[in-house]
């Protein structure tokens, strides 16, 4: 948060080419939303075709993808339609997320399908997408505009909870590969995080914990905006690296 | 030659031809490449990758089943999907060598295809029976997504398998511009990168839209490679500028990216940034202002593509070149070894740019020749 107060999140966010994986309910939902009133243009994925036509619907700027993650035939042509309509990618939000059994269940009542499933939306999805688009988020950074792979982790990849194994699991497989990907692509100029955006008043978490009060639980609108705050420092701090980049530019110099 | 029949992008065995700038030969595993460097040079290959611009479907007029081939597009603009040059064959698929494919039934303006869940009209033909301008119908959003959905990479007959976008998009592959992969940056992957850099060399891109490669029509052949759109970001204008001040070699990988510095550099050797459309040929005739050496695939002669090595290096060393492929048992093609080839010594004084815009062939039906 150092840097809060000399960001211009708007100049910052102003043209950002941004993908999000999951982008119809809950957090995507939230995050498409707000990076598009932030003036990003904002590629989303999601897996049925009504309801990506709707969250699309009327708004410019936002790209509607229909395509499934955890299908490894999906990816190319996801990745095709966000590099070609986006004309490139600065960010990627790996969002998508499978709960594993549901109800959720201790890991000796797991059936090994819904181990696999989770797995493939939250380790294999974000690993082949990020495979995929790696080269546009170089060239990116090889310009100077931003590069950065957002993978939404959980407290659960950290915390030993009960019947949370195949989430929890597959969350911590994802958050470490953010850090070797972050250490191996450092010369690239591609950043990676993996951020713990809280309990949040969404679909999933109403399906692991139906009981939840919704009014102890965070809006996925607040935790998208910490989120793209999280993108905004990113984006700032590479600026003061790359002092040439065009957004540091546009922003003055100002960090 | 052997055609490279696996579409294996770095096979272990992969070879590299190197001719260098006294024109002496050597041989080394293409893995090797990055030693081939110096502390100073610029690396510069093209991060396009390749549309699935292989649409089958069929003539609405007539009934017949086609292959549609997208080849050619006046812009790199992510709304500028809409219109295309094609090049349309009749029925049948990659099986059968292109050279044997039959014509398509004959095109008018007007006519409409059917592409799967794209459809499309035909606009104006091109001076020959298989090239032809097309426009889709919808949006640009309405081609990603039916590019994405029906859209396959164009195949070769050569290949066994039939080719997924997997196969041909590069390791450093970005935006979606290319015809046909730009197959010399398939040398390239993240740990070369690496490498390229711990041997105190520089690494930048551009997008070009890199085209078919071959028809299988003689005619149409001679009319390649047709005009292809680039992008070149200021970035990279400016390390082929701070690569020039240092005294460090500018190394294109592959063809694509000669056509397009080339093309956009000044007679001292400036590239200008941004957007423009390769129209030149290159070969014995250009004076290569700022390509110092080339990676780029095995070329046999008469192709547009060994053309463009004339500009590079004489015809004799050429030939000898030729004679040390066929003598160590190179493989050609996409998938094939490659070449590194070093400039001779700035022997070339004379210029000549020509240009063959297919958009201004229907016009004139003529080759336009400009002096640049």
């Amino acid at each position: 948060m150092r840097y809060k107060q000399v960001i211009d999140s708007s100049a910052l966010l102003s043209g950002l080419r941004v993908a999000v994986t999951g982008g119809t309910s809950g957090l995507g939902l939230a995050l498409v939303r707000r990076l598009h009133a932030a003036g990003a243009r904002v590629a989303f994925v999601a897996r049925d075709a009504d309801r990506v036509r709707r969250v699309a619907a009327g708004h410019g700027g936002i790209y509607g993808i229909v395509g499934d993650v955890a299908n490894k035939d999906d990816i190319h042509p996801i990745a095709l339609q966000i590099a070609g309509e986006l004309g490139g990618l600065d960010v990627l939000v790996n969002n998508a997320s499978d709960l594993g059994p549901v109800p959720l269940a201790l890991l000796g009542d797991t059936e090994c399908e819904d181990l696999e499933r989770a797995l493939a939306t939250n380790v294999l999805g974000p690993f082949r997408l990020t495979k995929t688009l790696l080269g546009a988020l170089a060239s990116s950074a090889r310009e100077g505009r931003g590069a950065i792979v957002l993978n939404i982790s959980s407290d659960a990849a950290v915390n030993a909870y009960p019947r949370w194994g195949a989430y929890g699991a597959s969350k911590a497989a994802l958050a470490h590969m953010s850090r070797i990907w972050d250490a191996e692509l450092a010369a690239e100029g591609i950043r990676f995080l993996a951020a713990d955006p809280g309990d949040m008043d969404t679909p999933m978490h109403a399906a692991a914990v139906p009981d939840a009060d919704p009014a102890s639980l965070k809006r996925p609108e607040t935790a998208a905006d910490e989120l793209i705050g999280l993108i905004c420092e990113t984006l700032a701090e590479r600026m003061r690296t790359a002092p040439s980049s065009p957004a540091a530019v546009r922003q003055g110099g100002a960090a | 030659m052997k055609a490279a029949d696996l579409p294996q992008q770095r096979p272990a065995h992969a070879k590299l031809l190197i001719l260098d700038a006294d024109g002496a030969i050597a041989h080394a595993p293409r893995a090797a490449f990055a030693n081939l460097l110096r502390a100073g040079d610029l690396v510069v290959a093209n991060d396009a990758s390749t549309l699935p611009a292989s649409l089958h479907g069929t003539h609405v007029t007539s009934g017949a089943p086609i292959e549609v081939r997208l080849a050619g597009r006046r812009s790199l603009a992510a709304e500028d999907v809409r219109r295309f040059a094609a090049v349309i064959f009749g029925a049948g698929d990659f099986r059968t060598r292109t050279e044997e494919r039959p014509l398509p039934p004959a095109l008018l303006p007007g006519d409409r295809l059917a592409l799967g869940p794209l459809s499309a009209i035909v606009e104006e033909t091109l001076g020959h029976p298989r090239l032809a301008a097309l426009r889709f119908d919808g949006n640009a959003k309405t081609v990603w997504a039916g590019l994405a959905r029906h859209g396959k990479p164009i195949q070769y007959a050569h290949v066994r398998e039939p080719l997924r976008l997997w196969d041909v998009w590069t390791p450093i592959a970005g935006a979606p511009a290319a015809f046909e992969p730009p197959s010399a940056g398939f040398a390239i992957d993240w740990s070369v990168l690496r490498e390229i850099r711990a041997r105190g060399a520089e690494f930048a891109t551009l997008t070009h839209a890199a085209g078919i490669s071959s028809t299988g029509d003689a005619a149409l052949d001679r009319r390649l490679p047709f005009d292809e759109p680039y992008r070149i970001p200021p970035a990279t204008a400016a390390a082929v500028e701070r690569a020039r001040a240092r005294g460090g070699r500018v190394i294109a990988i592959g063809t694509t990216v000669v056509r397009a510095l080339e093309h956009a550099a000044s007679s001292r050797g400036r590239v200008r940034a941004g957007a423009g459309l390769a129209t030149q040929r290159i070969g014995p005739e250009t004076r290569l202002r700022v390509v110092d050496a080339i990676l780029s695939g095995t070329h046999e002669a008469g192709t547009s593509h060994y053309e463009l090595l004339r500009a590079f290096t004489d015809d004799a060393a050429l030939e000898r070149v030729s004679a040390a492929l066929e003598a160590d048992g190179y493989r050609t093609h996409e998938f094939g070894d490659s070449m590194f080839i070093e400039r001779r010594g700035g022997q070339r004084d004379e210029t000549r740019w020509w240009s063959r815009s297919f958009f201004d062939w229907a016009r004139s039906s003529q080759h336009r020749l400009m002096s640049a």
